[in-house]
């Protein structure tokens, strides 16, 4: 008798869970990306705002670790388990997707004119007759400080390099503050944070990037190694075994106010607002001599693109421009202040962090990461060889002078313009 | 009588067949599949075979040759760690436990085990906290006992990095040896330690004289899974010192020089070609290790029936 109910009740549950199936026809559309710190924003913000809008697709969001996106998402693609929607690294990463047909074209997505050809740079072939992704964002470069502290000890954010260290070395002399906080244990805090950041008040932004794709100027050239040089003078005002210093631990060694300033990328504002407890202010990379133009690194980094196999082409497409659109624009900038929107149209942004990053837009001239475009398609690779190279120095196990020449020589193991 | 025909056996085969099936698909073939890749390149339209090029570039151009290289003698001073140090210390702990006068033994040998459990990737973060000059207990432990001055960050230094990992990695599983010899020990018979009392050899040397000679086939068992273990490791370089196995590749072993070739790491694209020419090396190295051991040491080792 209750068996019998029992298998009554497992039918008709079997019965209305497959009702229910049929009716909701909605599609569902999967991102891939490496930004897990951006979940909640995407679940909370903007995917209910695109949803309100376009009834019948759903939107999920599906990050995986930045460092394993790479692989994971080259895995995943050739597995045919690809999300429809795939975030996009600039440059040959994605172009190097495209040629192989894993991203659809999209030169002819209406929301494409929202964007300048510099924007779009970073998501095309080398030619730039195809598109393949929607810009979302650029991160800016530079230093991010403590107000309390700088107050405290009485001084002021230095403009040239000179002042810089001199502020150095008077946090270094009250000792109430490590100087800096950065550590080489991760590699690429040296490069990205420390090499890129500087960098490009030395080769002069796109004048010097472009004469070294076009192979004008060597890597073992004066404004390529200087910055190495003046990162190397960085040892002194780390912390305490910065050697085995990671990123998260640099990042909490400035929230939690125990250093004065941090080399930083526009990207850390959300992480900060939250974490920091005191004011935080920002300074564009010190120039040389006072006067000089300032050069900053406003890199082109993240847009979305469309996996070519995806079952929901149309659909994919629809979202795809929404991400071209103000809206998005809007919500996303002032939900994740630092994430600079690339759109032709300014947009209206609150957080006074990322109206100070966003306002050096004006005075200095931008350029991108030096290694991204073209340098590091081939073995070794540029970028890769960059991260070592930059911890290297600040460690001190290899001068600027050995560690420029080691790259100049892997550069020009494969590239042709360089030989 | 003429002998009866022998049936024939269909039980062992029906009784082979999944373990065979199973191994051979998820084994074999893939094995076969990597030795296959390594010999295929990407050319202008597609793979193309290039026979034995990934394994010349692999050896003889100047940087593929020198990360192999240094990959390599990393690999080999892993396993030094672990053989001077793991098993000694394994041999010991388990001549420790196996004393009947030992109080608590279970508790000790399962305390001494537990790591060995854990994942590699909660050893790794667990150590590395350890470690950290920042927030780690190691420093602050040193400075209780005036010690502070020793403390370095020893896994980004150039110096330290490896042998601190390896340190970790013996740490983790000093319980296998000492497991492995427990059980050895404690299968010597009773009779032969009092025949040995009545001939006068007691206490060190009925240990270097006696159990020494009759625990050698495990230490060679021993020596083999560590040497397969060390040129298979991979996890707890990578959840340590990330894919890029810094400081300036001095914790680089086969395992994540494998890795970062075949999935590509960060602007580097992945190379599954060279990828499999470096995992076919790895399978060579490793079959030619075990080789030695079955062909030159196990047959000359003496075993014991009791």
């Amino acid at each position: 008798m209750k068996r019998a109910h029992l298998s009554i009740l497992l039918m008709a549950s079997t019965v209305l869970g497959m009702s229910g199936a049929a009716q909701a026809q909605d599609v569902t559309l999967t991102i891939e990306s490496w930004r897990n710190d951006d979940l909640a924003i995407w679940q909370e913000k903007l995917i209910p705002a695109f949803e309100a809008q376009h009834p019948g697709i759903n939107v999920e969001f599906s990050p995986s670790a930045p460092t394993e996106y790479n692989a994971a998402l080259n895995a995943k693609l050739e597995a045919g388990s690809a999300g429809d929607l795939i975030t996009c690294r600039p440059f040959d990463a994605s172009l190097e997707l495209y040629k192989k047909g894993q991203l659809a074209d999209l030169s002819d997505l209406e929301g494409m004119q929202n964007f300048s050809d510099v924007a779009k740079s970073a998501w095309q072939t080398d030619d730039g007759s195809a598109t393949f992704c929607v810009p979302m964002a650029s991160v800016i470069h530079g230093f991010i400080y403590n107000k309390d502290a700088f107050e405290e000890i009485g001084i002021e954010p230095p403009t040239t390099e000179e002042e810089f260290f001199a502020v150095l070395d008077k946090i270094k002399e009250d000792g109430t503050y490590i100087p800096m906080a950065m550590g080489t244990k991760d590699l690429w805090e040296a490069a990205t944070m420390g090499y890129q950041n500087i960098g490009p008040n030395y080769w002069k932004g796109e004048e010097g990037r472009l004469a070294l794709i076009k192979g004008e100027q060597k890597l073992t050239d004066e404004p390529w190694v200087a910055p190495y040089e003046t990162l190397a003078r960085w040892r002194d005002y780390l912390g305490d075994g910065f050697e085995a210093q990671s990123y998260p631990d640099s990042q909490n060694l400035f929230t939690l106010g125990r250093a004065a300033i941090y080399p930083a990328g526009s990207w850390e504002i959300s992480v900060f607002n939250e974490q920091a407890d005191f004011e935080m202010g920002a300074f564009p990379p010190p120039v040389q001599a006072e006067g000089d133009t300032c050069y900053i690194s406003d890199h082109t980094d993240i847009a979305m693109g469309m996996n070519a196999d995806t079952e929901h082409p149309e659909e994919a497409r629809t979202f795809l421009n929404w991400v071209a659109s103000d809206e998005f624009a809007t919500i996303y900038a002032n939900a994740l202040p630092g994430f600079f929107s690339l759109s032709s149209t300014p947009v209206e942004m609150e957080d006074p962090l990322a109206k100070e990053f966003v306002s050096w837009r004006e005075k200095c001239e931008p350029t991108i990461r030096s290694t991204y475009q073209i340098l590091s398609r081939g073995t070794p690779n540029l970028e890769n060889e960059t991260w070592v190279a930059a911890a290297n120095v600040i460690n001190g196990t290899e001068t600027p002078e050995e560690a420029a020449k080691r790259l100049q020589e892997g550069l020009a193991s494969w590239y042709e313009p360089q030989q | 009588m003429a002998a009866a025909k022998k049936p024939v056996r269909w039980h062992i085969a029906v009784f082979l067949a999944p373990a065979v099936l199973i191994y051979t698909s998820v084994m074999i073939l893939p094995l076969f599949g990597t030795l296959q890749l390594s010999l295929f390149g990407r050319g202008e339209s597609g793979l193309i075979f290039v026979g034995f090029d990934n394994f010349r570039t692999l050896l003889f151009d100047p940087r593929w040759s020198a990360s192999f290289w240094n990959a390599l003698w990393n690999n080999t001073w892993f396993f030094i760690i672990h053989m001077a140090v793991q098993n000694p210390i394994g041999i010991l702990l388990a001549a420790l436990l196996s004393n009947p006068r030992l109080r608590l033994r279970g508790f000790y040998r399962t305390a001494i085990f537990v790591p060995t459990i854990l994942s590699f990737v909660i050893v790794g973060f667990a150590w590395k906290l350890i470690l950290s000059p920042l927030w780690g207990v190691a420093p602050s432990l040193l400075d209780m006992v005036g010690l502070r001055s020793l403390f370095e960050p020893w896994l980004g230094k150039e110096e330290y990095a490896l042998t601190t990992l390896g340190l970790i990695s013996v740490w983790q599983f000093i319980g296998i040896p000492m497991m492995l010899i427990y059980a050895a020990l404690l299968s010597i018979p009773e009779e032969l330690l009092e025949a040995a009392e009545c001939d006068g050899i007691t206490g060190m040397s009925q240990f270097w004289k006696i159990k020494l000679p009759l625990i050698l086939p495990s230490i060679g068992i021993i020596s083999v899974l560590t040497f397969v273990g060390n040129f298979n490791a991979f996890d707890l370089i990578y959840a340590t010192q990330g894919a890029m196995a810094g400081p300036n590749f001095s914790t680089d072993i086969l395992g994540t020089f494998l890795y970062r070739t075949f999935f590509g790491f960060q602007l580097q694209i992945g190379d599954p070609n060279m990828g499999a020419a470096i995992a076919s090396m790895m399978f060579l190295i490793i079959l030619v290790g075990v080789c030695i051991y079955l062909f030159m040491i196990q047959t000359r080792l003496r075993r014991y029936q009791f």
